[in-house]
């Protein structure tokens, strides 16, 4: 059997050498992860804004449903969108069953109570003061809108990089609505699986690198940004 | 940004989807963890200009991507499920593609004695009575309902659990069968890591003898479980190709996998099949022996 050793000196072969099915995997998840970031922050920074800035009826009870919805199992979320979009399924006839768009989608439904809940916060924890001010001085409510929002940006921000780096991490989605199939639908996290299953521990360890590599960029990212990019 | 755009729509409406004909294949991980797949289909994307997306389960797994339309054909290996499949009307044209067999396998020192038994329902009535660890699969594929035949024809107490759920709208029963003592642990988990944990663990298991040989002979070996049983008539291991029936799901590419069982069923792809080796050894052999 191989050692750690062994398997993580050809680990670091394969990703030095940008190995073909590396940079594949890498290319794809990322890929994943812009476009389902993209849409869900069109989707939550609205809903997240009119949340925090709006008073209505059941708005704590629409709070606790988003933290809620914060930790829902990836695996629970594949296999609602796995059954909405087998061809037996409400959406079968889209054909998007084992397709990177139809992954996105359910990445797309993981994160978007991430980016909302995140904006929720994060406009929140913005001075009241800041929309006062701005009233006072002479803005309409929209122009006032604007400017608790760029005063929240930095939050808001953290948000979505919190949801890329969920999408990038995440194995029970692409798993199950990918599928993992290979040239179509196979990501860094489903490769890993794969090649451990297989008993292939250097590709293993050289994708879950790669892995490690992009979570640390995301992380040191939000850091930046969770400080109000002052730090 | 406005590329990125671009590629996001097109990404979207399926248009890079559908630049080129995509045949969904389901298939078992023996016939994927082997390797055999990978080296085959790139001929017959050649061939056919038709890419196969594979997706690669146990037996049960594939036969139920056919049954609900998600696949468009499948590559399986349990002869009695596969003529239910067929029966129910899911599935068309079946063929014979190949066969191995399953080989028992455990710690070479084979401190059960399994290698001397004469069958092998025999060597698992040893694994039982030495208390040793048996890995089972447990998973609805193929190598788990072979494993559940060879429990049932073994003196050894069986118990059998029964899982009812409703499929298709009709309730269906999910059964399998275990040795009723012994140190017996189903994982759920393809084949490929089945070995690996029975190798961890230094316990027995069924497996076929593709997947075997494919661990064994890498390069470094994966495994250093030794064959303990072999050669029964029970451990015979064939594989066929069922096309999922148009009728039944008018949306399969049943035009595409018409193609694929033509191809896989050749002369030409027979004898590719007979001469995937691993370090010299044959892992398959096929179904349409030409006569030279």
């Amino acid at each position: 059997m191989q050692t750690f050793k062994d398997a993580l000196e050809n680990a670091l072969r394969l990703v030095l050498s940008l190995d073909a099915n590396v940079v594949e995997y890498a290319q794809r998840t990322l890929l994943i992860a812009l476009v389902s970031t993209l849409i869900a922050s069109l989707i939550g920074i609205p809903v997240g804004m009119f949340i925090a800035e709006r008073r209505f009826p059941g708005k704590r009870a629409v709070v606790t449903l988003l933290n809620t919805l914060l930790a829902v199992p990836t695996v629970a979320v594949g296999l609602l969108v796995y059954t909405l979009l087998s061809r037996n399924g409400p959406l079968g006839s889209w054909e998007l069953l084992f397709t990177v768009p139809g992954i996105i989608i359910g990445e797309v439904l993981l994160i978007v109570p991430i980016v909302t809940a995140f904006t929720v916060t994060a406009v929140a924890r913005t001075d009241r003061d800041v929309r006062k001010t701005a009233l006072t001085l002479g803005a309409n409510s929209r122009q006032a809108l604007w400017i608790v929002f760029r005063e929240s940006r930095f939050g808001v921000l953290a948000a979505v990089i919190a949801a890329f780096g969920r999408v990038v991490s995440e194995v029970g989605v692409a798993m199950i609505v990918g599928g993992n199939a290979d040239e179509f639908t196979r990501t860094l996290t489903t490769a890993t699986v794969q090649n451990v299953d297989m008993g292939n521990f250097a590709l293993a360890l050289a994708l879950g690198l790669v892995l490690l590599a992009i979570s640390l960029s995301v992380n040191v990212l939000f850091q930046y940004f969770q400080g109000g990019g002052h730090q | 940004m406005y590329r990125l755009a671009l590629f996001t729509t097109a990404l979207l409406f399926g248009a890079s989807a559908a630049a080129q004909e995509v045949l969904t294949l389901a298939t078992t991980t023996s016939t994927d963890n082997s390797g055999l797949l990978a080296a085959i289909h790139p001929d017959f994307e050649r061939s056919t200009g038709i890419r196969v997306k594979v997706i690669a389960k146990g037996t049960g797994a594939s036969l139920q991507l056919g049954r609900d339309g998600n696949a468009d054909v499948v590559l399986v290996h349990a002869r009695a499920k596969e003529d239910e499949f067929i029966e129910a009307g899911f599935g068309t044209m079946r063929r014979d593609v190949m066969a191995n067999d399953f080989v028992v396998v455990g710690p070479s020192a084979d401190p059960a004695g399994a290698r001397f038994a004469t069958s092998a329902s025999g060597a698992l009535e040893r694994i039982v009575a030495a208390d040793h660890l048996f890995l089972s699969r447990g998973d609805g594929s193929g190598t788990h309902l072979k494993e559940q035949q060879i429990w049932r024809h073994a003196a050894v107490p069986t118990k059998t659990d029964t899982r009812s759920f409703v499929a298709g709208g009709r309730p269906t029963q999910f059964t399998s069968t275990r040795p009723a003592k012994g140190r017996y642990i189903s994982i759920g988990q393809g084949m490929g890591k089945t070995i690996i944990m029975a190798t961890e663990r230094q316990a027995y298991t069924l497996v076929d003898r593709g997947t075997y040989y494919a661990f064994l002979l890498a390069d470094p070996p994966r495994t250093d479980l030794a064959v303990v049983c072999e050669g029964d008539r029970m451990l015979a291991n064939p594989y066929g190709v069922i096309a999922v029936n148009p009728k039944t799901h008018p949306n399969v590419n049943f035009a595409a996998a018409k193609k694929y069982i033509e191809w896989i069923t050749s002369a030409r792809v027979q004898g590719m099949i007979g001469r995937f080796r691993i370090d010299g050894k044959t892992l398959f052999h096929p179904a349409h022996e030409s006569s030279h």
